[in-house]
């Protein structure tokens, strides 16, 4: 097929600004307490009458399901897994931030605020960051009386922990195991409302399509994927807690079926998506084996408390590691950012083991690796202290690798682990579809061009906790939402086209698996909108997603049918979503011809190798507006005011 | 490696199924058990047969979605999940038997997929502290010795995988659920609604139909997570406690 019949863009244009309308002014220590108290309510009698569509169960999702169950409301929920319990959230291992200060190290809300706006290298809105802030507190509260098991001093109260870019002690954990235990709390939360009949519980159905009803959000239209029944299901209003799109790349630290579906067809139906090329590469993961990969498995980033990272100062050195000396050794964060050392933030640690390996000094198959080495630590604090702290992930290690990190170091290398980029929401976490909301991961409020660890459990659970369901009410609370009859054209319009999809997929009985295709266009977006970027590989990369996705449709092959349970064509359906997904990446990544946070142009950096922002130019979100599959999209620009945490160049050194 | 998978095919809940024999080869022992079936999948797509299916997600021990008997052992030889299990535990020509877990509460949907949601209503039924959102005191304001906080841990690790029922000869699920019994009635949160959430969860357990316990210990040599088989007896003491009032 020749070039010019495949539809590509390499341009945009651009549209009206977007603004926040809804954080009110003052001093932002008050904002949030004042938007509470003009947000309308909803009369407790007349919440039952409402209906609310929440999609995902992980932090963020379960924790609203809850809430807006304990409220009073109707709430119908949805999650693709089997059981709600099992949304990725579960994985996460580290711990979560809170401006507690029980360490009583200086920590404040001030200080939370401040570290995550800077740690966001500049690019996430002030109000939301400081809420998040605000709210923190109240999270470890609510955790604790829900049962949550965090660590523990001898004295029964909570222990913490530092953890990358800061310098206070304000990470609550439980083992590695800190996700799994706050979401077995939200979920424990969300099933006792599923059992007292206020949540109507769908799982094993996945949303793919979003109803909008003269201009709002109505509902959804969803497949039950193991009797593959399409249908509609109507709401007040719609909220994604569906997560983040880091599985665009194949290979990432996410779930097998995380999956960004959700999120792009409400994009698709007029919901912007902003920033999707910040995504964030976690420095700490395993690093592949091989071309049967499928995943990549994170080790928790508070191994950095305690390991300590280097490569051999030699080019091409095989030694085993307990052969090379220490002199010829180059711990090499430590060496370049004296005062963080091992605990610079994600998008610095990996882009500084990226440079190493580029240089020919990576350890392991391929080069591509780093050493985490716990000798020191083994010696300073004895082997049990070290496996009281860092046991289960030590084990999950040496059972992946068949190596003993107590005896020798851990093989570490970058992978894709979380993205800041999603739809775009105001203060009151909606998009710009009315009546639908963004939770968690799935929007791109708080954390800027660059996470900081332990801030995505923080981040879903204050906006599942606390922050919706006060501006859900609102929302409901002023709007007239008649009814939407079943009868209704757009669920009729939308159903079928859900379904024409399915069945065009299906028909083109080609000879390549949806998991080739997604290998390919993963592979193509490492290497072009990945760890570093540049103009000429972002210009390829959208020269070659188009010409991939034309493949696509000639020659996927889904067996079966689509009215059973079908794997492989719910892998297919959602690649479509992703061929698009990440020509939008590319667009965004090229058109932002800056460095910031996780986002790294080679063409704009400092002399010493870091990120260079250009904030005259960037200091904003990009909203993207769909216009259509191929064709160039919209940019709504949302300026980014700092009133209270003034721009610096990021130091760590 | 070369092996011989022989595999329980099942096109749906009512229909009937058998044991497939498959080849595959070119296998390295550094994969996943769970990557080796991507090999097969990949195949039979590609020959125009279906997949195996299989409930699969996180692939690193957590999320607790996939689980399968292999040689007749729940998530196989090694005490971990699938996902864990790498092909260095078989030897090259090896023959490998893969089923779904087997139990009357947990009905095949598919091939290796089956219907766990009996979990999800014994949770439901009292596996909770009630505290709704924005109730909670300070989180100091009760310490909690760490004695206790760390028997909930060791007990709050269960990732409801639902291989102690499948490695039960009466299928029962007195570990699952003793494990979130015993979480939540050690902790000075979970007091108040001690007696009532093991009354309320072993009938749900029950009605479920899941079978009894026969002190056989099987589930806790199968569970990845290692919950303590005296956690059954520590249920079956709250349960006494709790009828005497």
């Amino acid at each position: 097929m020749s070039g010019d019949e495949v539809s590509t863009y390499l341009d945009y244009t651009l549209g009206e600004p977007v603004a926040d309308t809804r954080a009110p002014a003052g001093p932002i220590e008050q904002r949030w307490d004042q938007r509470r108290f003009d947000a309308k309510l909803v009369n407790p009698a007349n919440r039952r009458k409402h209906t609310v569509i929440v999609v995902g169960t992980g932090l963020a999702g379960g924790a609203a399901g809850a809430t807006l169950a304990e409220q009073g409301y109707h709430v119908v929920q949805f999650c693709f897994q089997d059981s709600p319990r099992r949304a990725h959230s579960i994985a996460a291992q580290g711990g979560i931030n809170a401006a507690k200060n029980y360490r009583n190290d200086g920590d404040s809300v001030r200080r939370l605020f401040y570290d995550t706006v800077k740690g966001g290298d500049f690019r996430a809105r002030e109000s939301n960051v400081h809420r998040l802030a605000q709210v923190s507190v109240e999270i470890i509260d609510q955790c604790v009386a829900q049962g949550v098991p965090f660590a523990r001093e001898y004295g029964g109260l909570l222990d913490t922990r530092s953890f990358g870019g800061v310098q206070v002690s304000r990470t609550f954990y439980a083992r590695g195991q800190t996700g799994q235990q706050l979401l077995l709390g939200a979920y424990q939360a969300l099933s006792r409302q599923i059992a007292a009949g206020n949540v109507e519980m769908h799982p094993r159905t996945e949303m793919l399509d979003l109803l909008v009803v003269d201009g709002r959000a109505r509902g959804i239209v969803a497949r039950d994927l193991v009797t593959g029944e399409i249908r509609s299901y109507t709401a007040d209003a719609v909220v994604l807690a569906s997560g983040g799109y880091g599985n665009v790349f194949y290979l990432s630290t996410n779930a097998k079926n995380s999956n960004a579906t959700a999120i792009w067809r409400a994009h698709r139906r007029g919901a912007y998506f902003a920033n999707p090329c910040f995504t964030q590469i976690h420095p700490t993961c395993i690093p592949r084996s091989g071309e049967h990969q499928s995943k990549l498995t994170l080790m928790s980033e508070s191994l950095r408390n305690d390991g300590r990272i280097w490569v051999p100062k030699a080019q091409g050195d095989t030694r085993p590691p307990a052969e090379i000396p220490e002199e010829e050794r180059d711990y090499y964060l430590e060496r370049i950012y004296p005062a963080f050392g091992n605990l610079v933030p994600r998008d610095i640690a990996s882009r500084a083991a990226k440079n190493v390996c580029d240089e020919g000094r990576g350890v392991g198959p391929g080069g591509q690796g780093v050493y985490l080495d716990f000798a020191d630590a083994i010696r300073r604090l004895g082997r049990d202290a070290v496996e009281a702290k860092y046991g289960n992930l030590f084990e999950m290690y040496e059972r992946i690798t068949a190596e003993d990190p107590y005896r020798v170091p851990m093989r570490i290398y970058p992978a894709i682990h979380y993205t800041m980029g999603g739809l775009w929401v105001d203060y009151d976490l909606q998009t710009t579809v009315p009546g639908l909301f963004a939770i968690g991961e799935a929007n791109f409020s708080d954390h800027g061009a660059n996470r900081l660890g332990a801030s995505a459990l923080m981040q879903g659970l204050a906006d599942g906790y606390f922050v919706l369901p006060p501006t859900l009410n609102d929302y409901l609370a002023r709007h007239p939402l008649p009814a939407v009859p079943a009868d209704h054209p757009v669920l009729t319009e939308t159903e079928a086209e859900v379904e024409d999809r399915l069945n065009l997929i299906l028909a083109v009985d080609g000879d390549r698996t949806p998991d080739s295709f997604h290998r390919e266009l993963g592979e193509l977006l490492w290497d072009e909108c990945g760890m570093a970027r540049d103009e000429a590989g972002l210009r390829r990369a959208l020269e070659r997603i188009p010409r991939l996705r034309e493949e696509f449709w000639r020659r996927i092959k889904v067996p079966g049918t689509g009215q059973e349970l079908n794997q492989s064509l719910e892998k297919a359906n959602r690649l479509v979503d992703y061929f698009e997904l990440a020509e939008l990446m590319c667009l965004d990544a090229l058109h932002r011809a800056e460095s910031c946070g996780g986002h790294f142009r080679t063409e704009s950096q400092t002399p010493e190798g870091e990120a260079a922002r250009r904030d005259e130019e960037f200091g904003y979100a990009a909203a993207w507006e769909f216009t259509g599959t191929g064709a160039a999209p919209v940019l709504h620009r949302e300026a980014l005011d700092f009133e209270y945490v003034h721009p610096t160049q990021r130091s760590y050194a | 490696m070369n092996l011989t998978l022989r595999i329980w095919r099942q096109a749906g809940p009512d229909a009937a199924g058998s044991m497939t024999t498959y080849h595959v080869s070119g296998i390295s022992p550094d994969m996943s058990f769970l990557e080796m079936l991507d090999t097969l999948n990949e195949e039979l797509i590609t020959r125009g047969d279906q997949p195996v299916a299989f409930d699969h997600d996180c692939r690193e021990g957590i999320c607790g979605a996939c689980g399968m008997v292999i040689n007749g052992q729940a998530h196989g030889p090694e005490r971990t999940t699938t996902c864990q299990l790498h092909m260095r535990h078989f030897r090259d020509g090896d023959t490998i038997d893969v089923e779904p877990w087997r139990a009357a509460a947990f009905p095949v949907v598919k091939d290796l997929v089956v219907d766990r949601s009996a979990f999800d209503r014994i949770i439901g039924s009292g596996g909770y502290i009630t505290a709704p959102t924005g109730s909670a005191p300070d989180a100091h304001a009760t310490p909690v010795p760490k004695e206790a906080a760390d028997t909930a841990f060791e007990h709050a690790e269960c990732i409801g995988c639902g291989a102690c029922v499948a490695a039960c000869p009466n299928g029962s699920a007195m570990l699952f659920t003793s494990a979130k019994v015993v979480h939540l009635n050690v902790l000075p949160q979970g007091a108040p609604e001690r007696a009532s959430r093991v009354r309320n969860m072993v009938t749900a357990m029950d009605a479920e139909g899941f079978g009894g316990c026969t002190n056989t210990g099987e589930c806790a040599t199968a569970c990845p997570k290692g919950i303590p088989l005296p956690s059954i007896a520590a249920m079956n003491r709250e349960f006494l406690r709790a009828a005497r009032g």
